[in-house]
């Protein structure tokens, strides 16, 4: 679940005709903005699952460091109104190894949520309809990991620029759901994969908070691109975090009855 | 060699009135072009400008502010007058205000009842939610369960929740940028906004805003409320001394110019120096008028005197000129001495009144003889007769003190060594609520919300646990939790933050909120996932980083106290180290800090770096009179009157008053340099007539209160007005400076007058000065 966001399916036949996407001449911002959109969500359609280790390293505004390990299980849901499920396994620090994390994703609703605790061997409900705090403690939100389906947002094209050495359309994303901790969303995406380069979140004063940038995408299976490197930066308390992403797997067999609050105690 | 001095005076001042009129556009021009950088300056609104880079307790704060979040904050705190703020109208109105609190400018945090992240147990459900929701439509059995789970939950009871359910307070954190005075303004100012807004709509409600940030905010406020106040009424009193004094309107208008140019060109220095206005530096302009008169009045009244002996203006001119070139010199000398050791004191702001104070000074030395006499050379000055009945008193006093000189000099002993050794009735003392008086709403507000719900004094703590994630460890947390039930006994406690608290509650939580639960998890890796699962459960802006650090490895205790003394609050922070060391293991003892702990430090802190600074200046001082006079004896007879009148005026103060903060380091170094200016004048007229005229001790006793005695009679009295004035200051600092000045100034005198001639009728007993080698005429006068 914690990179779906970055699944930009790449079908190498709509690769083709995406370079001639039809861009028509008296498009709205939004109509523009949600085409690009579309386009993003349909090129990671079909990755089926995919699995991942994930390292997080926080620092503060001192340059002290710490350190998470995880590994991220993720189940695409072919059907575009229910969100993908997804699983999270802790290893580090070793006070929380083998807490194990499962998510049902939804598009408007908070997600449902358990944990597993190995020190109380219970899985616990997690019922909260405001998940928009900080990661164990990172600068990434729960919400900035989740799952993003792509109508969660309301889209609005900005303009095209240069980024780094790619072209980027600019988009303007308003959160659709209740209880976002952000008024607004800034992303860019590349406009020769549709992949995400950078987002800019705003708070609810709407100032500038956090910037994310991605990088070191790679592709798996010919078509899916995930960054492996993303890196977050909150403006306004100095501290940052860096997320890297290895041993990507994909279509390993993960079926939803592995998915189940029931299986969540047996989960390694 | 006097003469050599007296010669090059004389040669000078025929220069100044050959060039009468360049000299006056040339200084007006160089005043002005120096004074324009006073357009730079701007007021510093950080509480943390006095503290030095150097202070430990500053960078103790400020290390524990990058561990966590910062502890800039805004709060709100509410009391409706017609009773329980606990209903649904005001919890609606609390949760108003705590919505469009996210709104504020650099907010990053937004704490109260309504937004408490609630822990509730059903099944297996672990439920995070706020408080309150739907305030409106709360049953009254639902709003007392709000206010049973509110009142017993240590975060809340007495912090944001009074015990009798009448006020409640919403906690705003702010991130601002480092000492950005628009952007402190614009948080602040938001933040009356929205209560001048809320209590339009509800007049029975009482908003107050309190915090380290409206502290901040008040800072300048003071600098401009002195500013425009104080200021005003220095030029009132100067102009009725100096017309009251020199009976002269061309000798006002004169001096009047001098003062002004003076200050401006420290103001401008200071705009160039790159200095920002704090209530000490807002000071120096009153400081500056007041003492730049001086000079200008010793000229005038020598000048005047030579004009009403028959001599012309010029003549006049040149002859004050020669005669008081030395001692207005000497006297500026020493007084910039006496200000520019307060670039020893470890609290910047008051190095920045020195240094303009000091600019000022000597502006206003070079402004006296240069553009005084050309200007005076200009205008017309009419020369009236004045009486002599003053000088008669003097003659009496002068009669009276030589008469008496052995009942004097025990009695006047007596005094000085009875109220100097008064001092240790003085205790330090700095609340920053108390700097301000009730002209400043930060001080009626922050006074309210103590009174009715919770100070904002605090101490606080970084405790580390023994590695990374340590603070799940079952001992450390049953450590922290007998620190805090201990802190929670100390007098003038009135809240502890605690870890334990929260760790508590989800202990409770997880076993479908038993009572019996709320226990510390006696777990590590229980107390880490119950963690994990809390910290995902919560909104933006409500999470655990405020009191956890990134590395679990640290927690931080936040202890608020009542209003404490600065001694009482050096107390607790000590003990509390003093408990952990003693109590819990090594890598848990930690130092209290905070801005009241900063604050409770400074007057210690300044009084030990002023002590090298006081003593440097009292040398310097010491050692110029020793050469002016050119008598070793009488410079060290001079030690007396230069160092008495400090000592009794804090002694004074300690029976007054009995407390003191920060300013008390300033006032022996400034003061001496101010003071000694008296007894230059009295002791040189003294040395003149035993030299000239071979005068008795006794005559030259009499000599010198006949001619000098009214000069300083006047110069003391502006002096003593001058820092009166500053005892109105809306900042306690300055007054407290200010009325210890100008009492320090008048003691002074006294001593000058009663305790220096007799000393000097027992301690320089020998016959003649005449076959002293250095017997040429004074140029002092």
């Amino acid at each position: 679940m914690l990179n779906t966001h970055l699944r930009t399916l790449i079908l190498s036949s709509i690769a083709v005709t995406s370079l001639s996407l039809p861009v028509l001449a008296n498009t709205s911002p939004s109509e523009k903005g949600a085409e690009i959109a579309k386009e993003w969500d349909a090129r990671d359609k079909g990755f089926g699952d995919s699995s991942a280790n994930l390292e997080m390293v926080l620092e503060n505004r001192h340059g002290e460091k710490s350190t998470r390990v995880l590994r991220i299980k993720t189940l695409e849901m072919p059907d575009s109104n229910v969100g993908d499920k997804s699983l999270t396994i802790f290893s580090k620090p070793r006070d929380i190894k083998g807490t194990a994390f499962l998510s049902f994703a939804q598009i408007l609703e908070p997600d449902d949520q358990w944990l597993y605790l190995p020190a109380l061997k219970r899985v616990k409900k997690i019922s909260s309809k405001n998940k928009s705090g900080p990661f164990v403690g990172s600068e990434f939100s729960y919400e900035d990991l989740s799952a993003q389906e792509l109508k969660k947002y309301n889209y609005k094209w900005l303009n095209d620029e240069a980024c780094g050495e790619l072209q980027c359309s600019v988009l303007e994303q308003t959160p659709a759901y209740e209880n976002s901790g952000y008024t607004k969303m800034i992303v860019w995406y590349d406009t020769a994969e549709y992949r995400q380069q950078k987002i800019d979140y705003y708070d609810r004063k709407g100032a500038l908070l956090k910037t994310l940038k991605f990088t070191e995408y790679r592709q798996y299976l010919s078509k899916f691109w995930r960054a492996h490197n993303m890196y977050m930066v909150n403006h306004q308390t100095g501290k940052k975090t860096r997320l890297v992403y290895s041993d990507y797997a994909f279509q390993t067999g993960l079926k939803g009855s592995d998915l189940t609050k029931r299986k969540l105690s047996k989960v390694r | 060699m006097a003469d050599f001095f007296g010669n090059v005076a004389e040669r000078y001042a025929h220069w100044v009135i050959r060039w009468r009129w360049l000299l006056v556009f040339a200084t007006v021009i160089g005043a002005v072009a120096i004074g324009s950088g006073a357009q730079n300056l701007s007021f510093t609104s950080d509480y943390r400008v006095f503290f030095s880079k150097e202070n430990p307790q500053l960078n103790a704060y400020e290390s524990l502010q990058d561990i966590y979040t910062k502890t800039d904050n805004i709060v709100f705190v509410l009391k409706p007058n017609d009773g329980l703020v606990m209903t649904q109208k005001w919890l609606d109105v609390t949760q108003k205000l705590t919505v469009e609190s996210w709104q504020i400018p650099y907010s990053i945090r937004v704490d109260s009842v309504t937004n408490f992240q609630n822990t509730v147990a059903e099944e297996d459900d672990l439920i995070v939610a706020d408080l309150v929701e739907n305030a409106l439509s709360l049953s009254e059995s639902q709003i007392n369960r709000i206010i049973a789970t509110a009142q017993n939950e240590p975060a809340l009871a007495d912090r944001i929740i009074s015990p009798d359910n009448t006020t409640t307070a919403i906690q705003v954190t702010l991130q601002l940028p480092p000492d950005d005075m628009i952007a402190l303004n614009s948080a602040v100012e938001y933040a009356e906004k929205m209560a001048a807004e809320i209590q339009a709509e509800h007049p029975e409600l009482r908003v107050a805003i309190t915090g380290l940030a409206p502290l901040s905010n008040a800072f300048p406020r003071a600098s401009m409320l002195d500013m425009q106040t104080l200021t005003p009424i220095m030029f009132g009193i100067i102009i009725v001394a100096l017309i009251g004094f020199l009976r002269s309107f061309s000798g006002t208008i004169a001096t009047l110019i001098v003062t002004i140019l003076s200050t401006i060109t420290a103001m401008g220095f200071a705009g160039y120096m790159g200095v920002k206005l704090t209530p000490p530096s807002a000071m120096a302009p009153t400081i500056i008028l007041t003492i730049a008169i001086a000079d200008c009045v010793h000229i005038l009244v020598s000048m005047f005197h030579e004009m009403r002996a028959g001599r012309t203006k010029h003549q006049a001119i040149i002859e004050s000129i020669r005669i008081n070139m030395q001692p207005v010199f000497l006297t500026s000398f020493t007084t910039i001495i006496g200000f520019m050791s307060l670039n020893f004191s470890d609290a910047p702001p008051f190095n920045d009144l020195g240094n303009m104070a000091a600019v000022g000074v000597a502006a206003a030395w070079l402004y006296s003889i240069l553009f005084l006499p050309a200007f005076i050379a200009i205008i017309p000055v009419r020369v009236k007769q004045v009486k002599t009945d003053k000088i008669e008193a003097m003659d009496r006093i002068g009669n009276f003190v030589v008469a008496n000189r052995t009942k004097l000099l025990v009695s006047m002993s007596v005094i000085a060594i009875g109220m100097s050794s008064l001092i240790s009735t003085i205790e330090l003392d700095d609340r920053f609520v108390e700097y301000f008086d009730d002209s400043i709403p930060f001080r009626v507000d922050s006074d309210f919300a103590r009174e009715n719900l919770s100070g904002i004094y605090q101490v606080e703590f970084s405790i580390n646990g023994e590695d990374s994630g340590g603070i799940s460890e079952p001992v450390y947390l049953q450590n922290l939790d007998k620190f805090a039930i201990w802190l929670r006994a100390q007098p003038g406690v009135v809240h502890v933050n605690s870890l334990t608290d929260v760790l508590k509650r989800l202990s409770k939580s997880m076993h479908g909120d038993a009572e019996k639960w709320y226990l510390l998890p006696d777990d590590r890796e229980l107390a880490a996932q119950y963690l994990l699962l809390y910290e995902l459960s919560l909104p933006y802006g409500l999470d655990l980083n405020s009191q956890i650090n990134v590395d679990k490895s640290a927690s931080r205790m936040t202890v608020t106290l009542d209003n404490v003394t600065s001694g009482e609050m050096r107390s607790l922070a000590d003990r509390s180290q003093q408990w952990l060391l003693s109590n819990a293991p090594a890598h848990m003892v930690a130092e209290g800090s905070g801005a009241a702990v900063m604050f409770a430090h400074i007057a210690h802190r300044n009084i030990q770096s002023m002590l090298i600074g006081t003593l440097v200046a009292f040398l310097l001082i010491s050692g110029s009179m020793i050469i002016a006079l050119r008598s070793v004896r009488i410079g060290l007879i001079s030690l007396i009157p230069n160092l008495v009148p400090a000592a009794m005026a804090f002694g004074l103060w300690g029976v007054l008053y009995g407390q003191i903060g920060l300013a008390s380091s300033m006032v022996a170094a400034t003061t001496l340099g101010l003071i000694v200016d008296a007894s230059v004048h009295f002791l040189s007229k003294y040395v003149r007539a035993r030299r000239e005229r071979g005068a008795t001790a006794e005559e030259a006793v009499r000599y010198s209160f006949r001619t000098v005695g009214k000069a300083l009679l006047v110069t003391t009295a502006v002096l003593f007005l001058g820092f009166a004035v500053l005892s109105q200051s809306a900042f306690q600092v300055n007054s407290d400076l200010g009325l210890l000045t100008a009492i320090t100034i008048a003691i002074a005198l006294v001593v000058d007058f009663l305790l220096l001639p007799p000393l000097l009728m027992l301690l320089d007993r020998k016959k003649s000065y005449t076959s002293s080698p250095l017997a040429a005429p004074q140029a002092a006068e």
